[in-house]
């Protein structure tokens, strides 16, 4: 019961779930799925804390239970965040090469995308990601690393997304507060992207849609690159709210009507159909017409997606994305809702399938988990970036370290 | 529209001359025509109809209905008896309409006086063969239900008399003033927009359009539209002046943060501008229209006037979806409307009086394997049995409730998420108005 140092954890403090999952990355540097807790999210809407104490009773339900089914003790986790305030766009950083020999070092690279992320943001807002995509040496376009080759002037191109400081900071405080470290936060459309996509879907070009309780996260990959991210403040609260006030049924009935009754697709079967509900004591409470329920998931679906293919079709990315589109989070298990995303994109749309790491199966089939997979995904490329770079000397520092007691 | 610009470019910018009277009915409205009065109105005859004699504005005729059963008393806040006051002096309100080719009418609602006699006199304008313009205001939700019911009540009766009613609530204005204004300030601040809204309307009169947009064509816009129909006038001078009217539009208080351009049906937008209007400018400030509200019908209409130099004022006319198919009552003898009996809002809003050609869809088509008399003896019971009862008078309709009924449920506390002037925490179908029926 020791916390090696090869495990990783992902927490995601969703709208309608808390989700911790535990990873291991085993010596050949292959991550597997070890573990996962959830609990049911109180005092969380759109995505953003509303009662901190709520989330923090959620958080530390979903660590025990993951802890318990992983055998390990979690002392850090990567924290997935997403809400309404976060935007992304593409920026581009330029840094002159000085040395006389007019070789690009290390220090030149890290200095570029410094530039690349000094924009002028909102007062309050703060770089979440700043994610290279190209380099430019002397305007020569689509250069990978840059490192040791000649020029004289350095360009990248990088992603950054961005958020409002406070609102990412409490849910960073209520983590902390739990004595969990926080290694880094990342964007949950972000996280969800790396669980879904394979690298060759991402060299093709491909849309993420991670449909949660309270948002929408969206992500766009071409050329191995992310391109585009976005956050619609829309998700399943807003189907189950619509439901209950076009059905006028309480909250969690619609809720309950959304899961048992509900689809993207209005079929012939359910025209005129109506079906009688009770409350909890068995007493009739209203009459619910299914093409309603159907009409109004539909419309608020479809909603969803238009806003998405505006957004996609402004930035000119629609005819990018040739491995289609992949859908996940709680909303894709939405029956048919892949039929009604084809429609409205007009692109190939299949549900997104949690395939690049391996674990626990049952984990790793369900589309609500590909968030928190996403983050443990993520944990693990720093995690090898970390490993990778010790010198010689301190390697040997650490083995003895670790063999002498402190 | 088109032949004019180019039959007479040059003589744009010139007013038309156009007999205009404009009444204010009632104190708020004789005080709010006095404001007009000291103000630019060129050319208008100001003719201020009271009750009694509490306010006088300067350089208003001014009627006043005097009746001994009220002993100057005025109308004492009852609309019925304004009414009736209204119609015994209706010869009177008629001859000081005579003249008129346009006009305009400016009240508050909820009173007596406004209430009663502004259906009346629009009535008698309208015989006297001029064109009605109705602005009018309502009071503020602190009045009291009653004064809200009876302005509910006049407006509905206006709206069947007059051409065009534009309708000004109290309460919009309030939304402008600081949480420590004056009472007072509240109704000068509504009475300014009010008067705003007019001259935008005068100006749409008064100015030879290089794009006209003709009074008929307003005021069936305003028929048309009998859901709130809303107006904003903005005015920017300088060199960005075209961004500066963009900027200020959709912060309108009477356009609800943007809201009601992405809702409305119909959108009237009228420029006008100085020699120097450019028409990048007009470019600019339609393609940002177009932008706010892509749902619309907009007419365009554009004027130039050597006064105007350096200056541009957007006036927009908004008019939102229907909320109902038929909320009119029918006019009663001699055009005289018919006294709603209840205030609108209740049961007779809900009665359709045409019924629908629709089949219902209960009718079953007998199976083709029975016989001829089989077949037609099922077809006569389900005529039999449909016939009767859709002859039963006027079938009850579900409405569509107006948006800002709608509550937001769990997100009514949270931030909402606008996207570009929608409030996406509202059910889709609530906003793009489908039925579920």
């Amino acid at each position: 019961m020791f916390d090696s140092p090869s495990i990783i954890v992902g927490l995601e403090i969703g709208t309608s779930k808390i989700c911790a999952v535990v990873g291991e990355m085993n010596d050949d540097g292959v991550l597997n799925i070890i573990g996962v807790g959830q609990a049911r999210t109180r005092g969380v809407r759109k995505g953003e804390i509303v009662d901190a104490r709520a989330v923090e009773e959620g958080v530390r339900h979903a660590i025990v239970e993951a802890e318990q089914m992983a055998d390990v003790e979690i002392r850090s986790v990567y924290l997935g965040v997403t809400g309404g305030h976060i935007r992304g766009f593409n920026n581009r950083g330029v840094h002159p090469v000085v040395s006389a020999d007019r070789e690009i070092s290390d220090e030149d690279v890290l200095d570029v995308v410094k530039n690349a992320k000094a924009i002028n943001l909102p007062q309050d807002n703060t770089v979440l990601h700043a994610i290279r995509q190209h380099f430019l040496v002397d305007g020569h376009d689509g250069v990978t690393d840059p490192v040791g080759m000649l020029g004289a002037r350095l360009e990248v191109d990088v992603h950054v997304v961005h958020g409002h400081l406070n609102r990412l900071q409490n849910a960073i405080r209520v983590v902390k507060g739990m004595q969990l470290e926080v290694n880094e936060v990342v964007f949950n459309g972000l996280a969800s992207s790396l669980a879904v996509l394979s690298n060759a879907q991402k060299e093709l070009g491909a849309l993420v849609i991670d449909i949660g309780g309270g948002t929408t996260d969206y992500v766009v990959y071409s050329g191995g690159v992310i391109k585009h991210t976005g956050v619609l403040a829309v998700g399943g609260d807003h189907v189950t709210n619509d439901l209950a006030f076009g059905l006028k049924v309480p909250q969690g009935r619609a809720e309950q009507l959304k899961i048992e009754n509900g689809s993207a697709f209005i079929d012939e079967a359910v025209k005129g159909q109506t079906m009688n509900i009770t409350s909890e004591l068995g007493l009739p409470l209203n009459t619910v017409n299914l093409e309603h329920l159907r009409r109004i998931m539909v419309m608020r679906l479809e909603e969803v997606f238009q806003l998405i293919a505006q957004d996609l079709e402004q930035a000119g990315l629609l005819e990018y994305l040739r491995a289609g589109v992949f859908l996940c989070g709680g909303g894709a298990r939405i029956p048919e809702i892949a039929r009604l995303a084809e429609q409205v994109l007009e692109l190939p749309v299949t549900l997104g399938k949690t395939n690049t790491v391996s674990g626990l199966k049952s984990t790793l089939d369900q589309p609500e988990f590909a968030t928190a997979i996403g983050l443990v995904r993520f944990g693990s490329f720093k995690f090898r970036k970390r490993e990778a770079r010790p010198t010689f000397g301190q390697n040997l520092k650490n083995v003895f370290g670790k063999l002498l007691p402190r | 529209m088109d032949s004019e610009i180019i039959s007479q470019p040059l003589s744009a910018g010139e007013t038309k001359k156009r007999s205009v009277t404009i009444f204010g009915v009632g104190t708020a409205g004789i005080t709010m025509a006095g404001q007009m009065a000291a103000e630019d109105f060129t050319g208008a005859k100001f003719v201020a109809v009271n009750t009694d004699n509490s306010v006088t504005a300067a350089g208003a005729e001014m009627i006043h209905l005097e009746s001994k059963m009220l002993r100057g008393l005025g109308a004492g806040g009852d609309p019925e008896r304004g009414c009736e006051l209204a119609e015994e002096n209706f010869d009177r309100l008629k001859t000081a309409c005579a003249g008129a080719e346009v006009v305009f009418l400016v009240t508050g609602l909820g009173g007596g006086t406004g209430t009663g006699v502004s259906p009346v006199l629009a009535r008698a304008a309208r015989e006297s063969g001029a064109l009605v313009l109705a602005f009018v205001t309502l009071p503020f939700a602190c009045e009291g239900n009653q004064r809200e019911r009876h302005a509910r009540q006049g407006l509905e009766q206006l709206k069947t008399v007059a051409d065009g009613v534009i309708c000004l609530p109290h309460q919009k204005a309030a939304k402008l003033l600081e949480e420590h204004a004056g009472f007072a300030d509240a109704f000068r601040a509504s009475a300014h927009l009010l008067i705003e809204g007019v001259r935008g309307v005068w100006r749409l009169l008064m100015y030879r359009g290089l794009i006209e947009i003709h009074f008929e064509e307003l005021c069936a816009l305003l028929r048309a539209g009998h859901g709130e129909s809303c107006f904003a006038t903005v005015e920017s001078a300088g060199t960005t002046r075209a961004r500066d009217a963009i900027e200020k539009l959709p912060a309108h208080p009477l356009l609800d943060g943007g809201q009601a351009l992405t809702e409305a049906e119909t959108v009237l937008v009228s420029l006008l501008g100085g020699p120097d209007l450019s028409m990048a400018d007009v470019n600019r400030v339609m393609a940002d229209l177009n932008e706010h509200c892509p749902k619309a019908r907009i007419i365009m209409g554009a004027a130039v006037a050597e006064s105007f130099h350096d200056r541009l004022a957007v006036t927009i006319i908004a008019t939102g979806r229907q909320p109902r198919t038929s909320a009119k009552p029918a006019p009663g003898k001699n055009g005289k409307p018919a006294l709603t009996p209840d205030a609108p809002g209740f049961d007779t809003e809900l009665l359709h009086p045409t019924k629908p050609e629709r089949p219902s869809s209960r009718h079953v088509p007998p199976a083709p394997a029975l016989s001829v008399e089989q077949r037609e003896q099922i077809l006569a019971q389900q005529t039999g049995k449909r016939g009767p009862v859709r002859k039963a008078g006027p079938r009850m309709k579900q409405i569509t409730l107006p948006l800002d009924i709608v509550n937001k449920g769990r997100f009514d506390k949270s931030e909402p998420t606008i996207h570009k002037g929608e409030d996406l925490d509202l059910p889709t179908y609530v906003r793009r108005g489908v039925a579920l029926n």
